[in-house]
């Protein structure tokens, strides 16, 4: 059971892990970093799956499935357009061509 | 057995957490950041695997084909899109987080509360599944949570729609602020309004009241977006993707599940210093981009002395090929262009020459911070080729030829001279500073911001006229005959 104060301590440490993370982030970075950390909250669907898992009326059941829809597009999408910007960043050195 | 399927569950939210840590930690920086996704991936994979496992959930078939139905249409759209769009994509993205965050906000609460309904007396806004009693802060919270997410998904996707052009106008009205505010107080007073009728008086809390709570929140999140302007939408999104990370960490907490508080805090405490740097390095305040609107202030600009000097690709592309050091300044307009490629091509034929060449990007070139990198490694530039703003500042004055290509606000002397200017104040890159200075430009209209640029009416500056892609193709053939 996660409950008041030691609650209140993980989001504290987990804040100053998110602020350190990114204080000495180069700008080139910050568009990936942005895309990433999109791909992180994600995990949103874990959270709408266990919504849905206990919906019983269909009101519920209905919310619980767009949010489980809604949260695995957060995922995937993160992640493919994450990628996809980082498989950009090669030195010169292993470049393959010219 | 029992025991042991939660503590796996458990143990795999542990891992997943680290993962995301570990993996946001490599993406800041380059030489890392590759493999960076790949943890964090993993860590999502692990997650959702142990969810899956969680016993007692229902609807397993619902739940298995929204997954593969959401994942497979954002895979999709993911991989097609072009790199230009990147930025719209993030938005939709986030949107559809946040809009998940508030859909577990809203079907939690109207869970609580039907079975709150029909208990009476024994708790207000009981978790209808276990039967047991949802605290008081995590009612709150939950409340917090589809607030902020339901505001972040309306934003986000009014985000997309302006960046993807389906809606280019502003939508600014008279009272519009003071309707934002009638909204947000009308949402807090209905959410205090269910709070205090559950709680306190242990009375029926009307389902609709929470329905209409979340429409509000929607309301607000497109009122508030409507008005800001396609240039501040970059800071919007981080701002939003902040927000859809707090309400990911608030609902968290009313599921009780540590791997959401965790990855939720650390996206919106790490999504709110970013906003922070994006305002910050195009000298606006985040207030001001919320509320303010660009360029409305501001007196009679000053006027520019001098007239604009027309050069010949040829001569360009000699006074580069025998240079000894060239710095380039891409923005937003070579990336229009597709140029990006041809750009390169043309510096390896200068490098090939002996010639030293710098990328030159300002912070906020292209569309987002670091977009334009993105967009010059997609050409196969080498990172190390590519200079920051305060790196290059000082090399301009020994540089021997600036080629400037669809930039413009962001290498205007005038954010640094001319305090009546919207964009006075704004660092800039000192091009002007350099020997010479070689402007492509489609004509002679002003930038993104409507203002005009002293730097093209410099003395050392010449306009080289066209299309940035067919210019740099002429430089790159003139560059060619220099050789014969």
């Amino acid at each position: 059971m996660i409950d008041g104060f030691l609650a209140l301590y993980i989001f504290m440490l987990a804040a100053f892990t998110g602020y350190e993370i990114i204080a000495r982030v180069p700008v080139i970075l910050h568009t990936p970093l942005m895309s990433g950390s999109n791909f992180v909250h994600g995990i949103v669907v874990i959270g709408a799956m266990v919504a849905l898992g206990h919906a019983q009326t269909p009101l519920e059941q209905a919310i619980g499935f767009a949010g489980v829809l809604l949260g695995a597009g957060n995922a995937a999408g993160g992640y493919v357009v994450t990628e996809r910007m980082l498989d950009m960043f090669k030195a010169s050195k292993n470049k393959e061509r010219g | 057995m029992g025991t042991l399927l939660p503590g796996l569950i458990k143990a795999s939210y542990f891992l997943a957490a680290l993962l995301f840590i570990v993996g946001l930690k490599r993406m800041s920086s380059p030489r890392t950041a590759r493999t960076g996704i790949l943890w964090a991936g993993v860590g999502m994979l692990v997650a959702v695997a142990a969810t899956f496992m969680l016993p007692g959930l229902h609807n397993r078939a619902l739940m298995l084909t929204a997954i593969v139905l959401g994942t497979s249409a954002a895979w999709w759209s993911g991989r097609r899109v072009a790199m230009t769009a990147m930025p719209q994509m993030v938005a939709l993205y986030n949107g559809m987080g946040g809009g998940a965050a508030a859909a577990i906000g809203l079907a939690e609460l109207i869970a609580a509360a039907a079975w709150s309904n029909g208990h009476p007396g024994q708790c207000a806004f009981a978790a209808a599944s276990t039967a047991a009693c949802l605290a008081p802060s995590a009612t709150v919270l939950a409340y917090v949570g589809l607030f902020i997410g339901a505001v972040s998904f309306a934003g986000s996707l009014i985000a997309f729609a302006k960046l993807q052009g389906w809606m280019d106008r502003r939508f600014v009205f008279a009272g519009q602020r003071a309707l934002n505010g009638v909204i947000l107080l009308a949402a807090l007073a209905l959410g205090a309004w269910t709070l205090a009728t559950g709680f306190a008086a242990g009375a029926q809390v009307p389902l609709l009241a929470i329905v209409v709570f979340a429409v509000l929140a929607l309301l607000l999140g497109l009122l508030m977006t409507l008005p800001i302007g396609g240039a501040d939408m970059p800071v919007v999104i981080s701002l939003y993707n902040a927000f859809t990370g707090l309400a990911v960490a608030f609902e968290g907490y009313v599921l009780q599940n540590e791997a959401m508080i965790i990855a939720g805090m650390v996206v919106g405490a790490a999504g709110t210093l970013l906003t922070q740097l994006m305002a910050r390095a195009m000298n606006r305040s985040l207030g001001n981009v919320l509320f303010g609107s660009f360029g409305a202030a501001g007196g009679a600009a000053q006027t520019i002395a001098g007239a604009q000097k027309p050069i010949e690709a040829a001569d360009a592309a000699v006074m580069m090929a025998y240079a000894e050091r060239v710095a380039i300044v891409p923005g937003y307009g070579m990336a229009v262009a597709q140029a990006q490629h041809k750009v390169w091509e043309f510096a390896q034929a200068l490098i090939a020459r002996g010639v030293k060449v710098r990328f030159a990007i300002h912070p906020v070139a292209g569309r987002m911070p670091g977009h334009m990198n993105v967009l010059l490694a997609e050409a196969g530039v080498p990172y190390d080729l590519i200079a920051d703003m305060d790196d290059i500042n000082p090399e301009f004055p020994t540089t021997d030829v600036v080629l400037v290509i669809g930039a413009n606000d962001v290498v205007n002397p005038v954010a640094r001279t001319d305090p009546s200017s919207p964009i006075y104040g704004m660092p800039i890159l000192d091009v002007a500073s350099a020997k010479n200075v070689i402007v492509i430009k489609r004509g002679k209209g002003t930038g993104f911001a409507g203002i005009e640029n002293a730097l093209f009416y410099a003395d050392n500056a010449r306009m080289l006229y066209g299309d940035g892609q067919a210019a740099v193709a002429s430089l790159v053939a003139e560059l060619k005959a220099v050789d014969g």
